[in-house]
């Protein structure tokens, strides 16, 4: 397999008023080509940092000050901003939480898709044409020829986030990251965005990053998850994996305080106290310390190594320290899945 | 159990739209059209369904935040649905709000001990009031010290507890939690629900939970009524709509919920219902979901269907139920 992406060791800063805000701490992952990589966290853990970082298009105050991203087997670090745009949203593509912030109210859909390709393409305007109306077709737009006249605010919310995929695919991109692409439509229209998701992944073998909140929209795509926190990746896995065997406490309270609705027992939701980190000032050790059942003294000292599991299974935490007591989910007493 | 402590029957609320800028032609949009729902005392109703279905409208006009346009609204046996705004008064601290969005719905410039106290019985003391806002706070996992802070402070899932403690603070007895959660953060919509869970049973509150998120309000409720286009289309004891769903709508709905776990998510089918919710704006007659319906029938285009117990206490509004 070739790797699409690879950071390594990335950290990204905000250079605010109140100081520093250190919101990714030296993160690094790859993404092979085909694969879907889900990002999970609480809000604030840097997932959207991360990729905002990767895609070079942080905000004036934000800066990538240490790590390597390489894409495609280039280094994006250090490219000059012409350069870049070459790459964004022709190899690299991005779609945001809300459809209709993201595209712009006075031109038609047809006219931003076919300026999208003829920006990064020698394509004549007919083809163009006739490539967005595919893509309208392939993400299941009904009457795609009508449809590229409108204006974005004839669609509705699901349509507008079905158009906003199109216009990300329109000219074949290795790498598409979607940061909460469903979180702002109803369950029903989400399943068919989810439904378009896995579609594209059959028909056009695009690398797929998926940011989420929802434990379930994840579990329904990814091939591999990265559970973050704190601005760290702290457990990552392949998706049965991180499901069924999850090592990391932060995972197992995650996966603890949704309720499945298959089960009709009423059982209790066990939620994790307390709040996620300042990362003004960020802790020197484990960043979920103070809110870890099981945390121990070295815990607050000293940041957790990754330990190696089977099947590229990776956790940072103590508790996988040879010296530490033996814990798993069924064995916290408190059920799980 | 066994009494109904809010019944709304044949509720309607119409919102007027003008049609052009200065013509006299009026089109209704029927946000509720005839919702019929008891709600007994100590229980928790969930209400479900998509954005734009009437599920908010229909909190609010029980609350008479919005006057109804037809039907009744009956609290602990008066009908409220027709008097004044000053009679309704005394009603006012029985029923109590709480709202989607922690940051919209706090007043920015007050204290969190004015926001809190607001409402409370004027001929309390100083002390008194004091006194009462560190035991709600305490009764929502805040100390109090947070009294005298603005709610900027906070977390989202803070202000929410602050929001809670102001429905509290006039002592209710009937809550409308509407999308109290969706706002907050996995690890913290757990916590609020537990808490709002320990405070039904301390306060021997009644809820009506207004969310979209099905798994959270299955969790929640003793009895889940689905709303599609301001109608109710089923209605069921938790378990029961969850694992024998009748109407093509929920079982859509039901379907359509993300499963946390990879293997069963990959396994289940599936039925993904083509196209969006249509306009609530002059509505044709007849069931409202036709036009999704993977099962219409003729008669769905003509006659509207009513609810009907098809098992003790699962009501339904469907013509398959029939056949």
């Amino acid at each position: 397999m070739t790797k699409v992406l690879e950071v390594k060791d990335m950290h990204t800063s905000f250079f605010t008023y109140a100081g520093e805000v250190k919101a990714v701490r030296g993160v690094s992952f790859d993404v092979e080509l085909g694969e879907a990589v889900g990002f999970v966290g609480e809000s604030g853990c840097g997932k959207s940092v991360t990729m905002l970082s990767v895609m070079g298009i942080l905000d004036e105050v934000g800066k990538v000050t240490a790590g390597e991203i390489i894409f495609n087997g280039k280094k994006l670090a250090g490219l000059s901003d012409r350069r870049m745009q070459k790459i964004r949203g022709n190899e690299m593509t991005m779609i945001f939480q809300d459809p209709m912030t993201s595209l712009n109210p006075v031109y038609t859909i047809g006219n931003q898709m076919i300026e999208h390709q003829i920006r990064h393409k020698k394509i004549s305007k007919s083809e163009a044409t006739k490539k967005a109306v595919d893509m309208l077709k392939l993400v299941g737009l009904p009457y795609p020829e009508k449809r590229i006249k409108q204006y974005p605010h004839e669609f509705s919310g699901g349509m507008r986030q079905r158009a906003m995929i199109a216009m990300a695919l329109v000219n074949n991109p290795k790498l598409l990251i979607a940061d909460e692409p469903t979180t702002a439509l109803d369950v029903t229209i989400q399943a068919q965005i989810l439904e378009v998701m896995k579609n594209i992944r059959k028909e056009l073998d695009t690398s797929i990053i998926l940011i989420t909140h929802d434990l379930g929209v994840v579990a329904s795509i990814c091939d591999r998850v990265n559970v973050m926190y704190g601005g760290k990746i702290v457990e990552t896995a392949s998706a049965i994996e991180v499901y069924h065997n999850p090592k990391h406490p932060y995972t197992w309270g995650l996966l603890k305080s949704v309720p499945n609705p298959k089960k009709s027992s009423k059982e209790k939701l066990i939620p994790i106290e307390g709040q996620p980190p300042d990362l003004l000032k960020p802790p020197v050790g484990c960043p979920f310390t103070p809110r870890c059942e099981y945390s121990m003294r070295i815990c607050e000292k000293e940041m957790p190594p990754e330990f190696k599991f089977e099947g590229d299974h990776r956790v940072a935490c103590w508790l996988m320290h040879e010296k530490a007591p033996k814990l798993s989910l069924s064995s916290t007493g408190k059920g799980g899945n | 159990m066994g009494e109904a402590l809010v019944e709304i029957k044949n509720l309607k609320k119409y919102f007027t739209m003008k049609k052009r800028l200065f013509s006299r032609e009026h089109s209704y949009l029927q946000a509720v059209d005839d919702v019929d729902l008891a709600i007994m005392k100590g229980e928790t109703v969930g209400l479900v369904g998509e954005s734009g279905c009437g599920k908010t409208t229909v909190g609010r006009t029980i609350l008479r935040l919005y006057e109804p346009t037809d039907g009744e609204i009956f609290f602990s046996g008066e009908n409220i649905a027709r008097i004044s705004q000053k009679d309704m008064l005394p009603y006012r601290k029985r029923m109590q709000i709480i709202f989607q969005d922690p940051y919209a719905s706090l007043d920015p410039r007050l204290l969190v001990k004015e926001i809190i106290s607001e409402g409370m019985d004027k001929s309390l003391t100083k002390r008194e009031v004091q006194k009462k806002v560190a035991f709600l706070l305490s009764k929502v996992g805040l100390n109090s010290e947070h009294a005298n802070r603005f709610p900027h402070e906070f977390s989202g899932g803070q202000r929410q507890r602050i929001g809670i403690a102001r429905a509290l603070a006039v002592e209710p007895e009937f809550i409308v939690c509407d999308e109290p959660i969706s706002a907050l953060d996995v690890s913290i919509q757990a916590q609020v629900v537990n808490m709002l869970e320990e405070l039904q049973d301390d306060f021997g509150l009644t809820y009506l939970f207004i969310a979209h998120d099905i798994s959270m309000v299955k969790h929640i409720s003793d009895r889940i009524a689905v709303m599609y286009l301001g109608k109710i289309v089923e209605v069921a004891e938790s378990n029961e709509l969850y694992n024998r769903s009748v109407h093509p709508y929920t079982q859509a709905l039901l379907s359509s919920v993300p499963i946390p776990d990879p293997v069963e998510a990959r396994q289940s089918k599936r039925i993904i219902l083509q196209g969006d919710v249509p306009s609530p704006i002059d509505i044709p007659p007849g069931c409202r979901f036709r036009s999704r319906c993977r099962y219409a029938m003729e008669i769905c285009g003509k006659e509207t269907p009513v609810l009907e117990e098809i098992d003790p206490g699962h009501f339904v509004a469907c013509y398959l139920t029939k056949k």
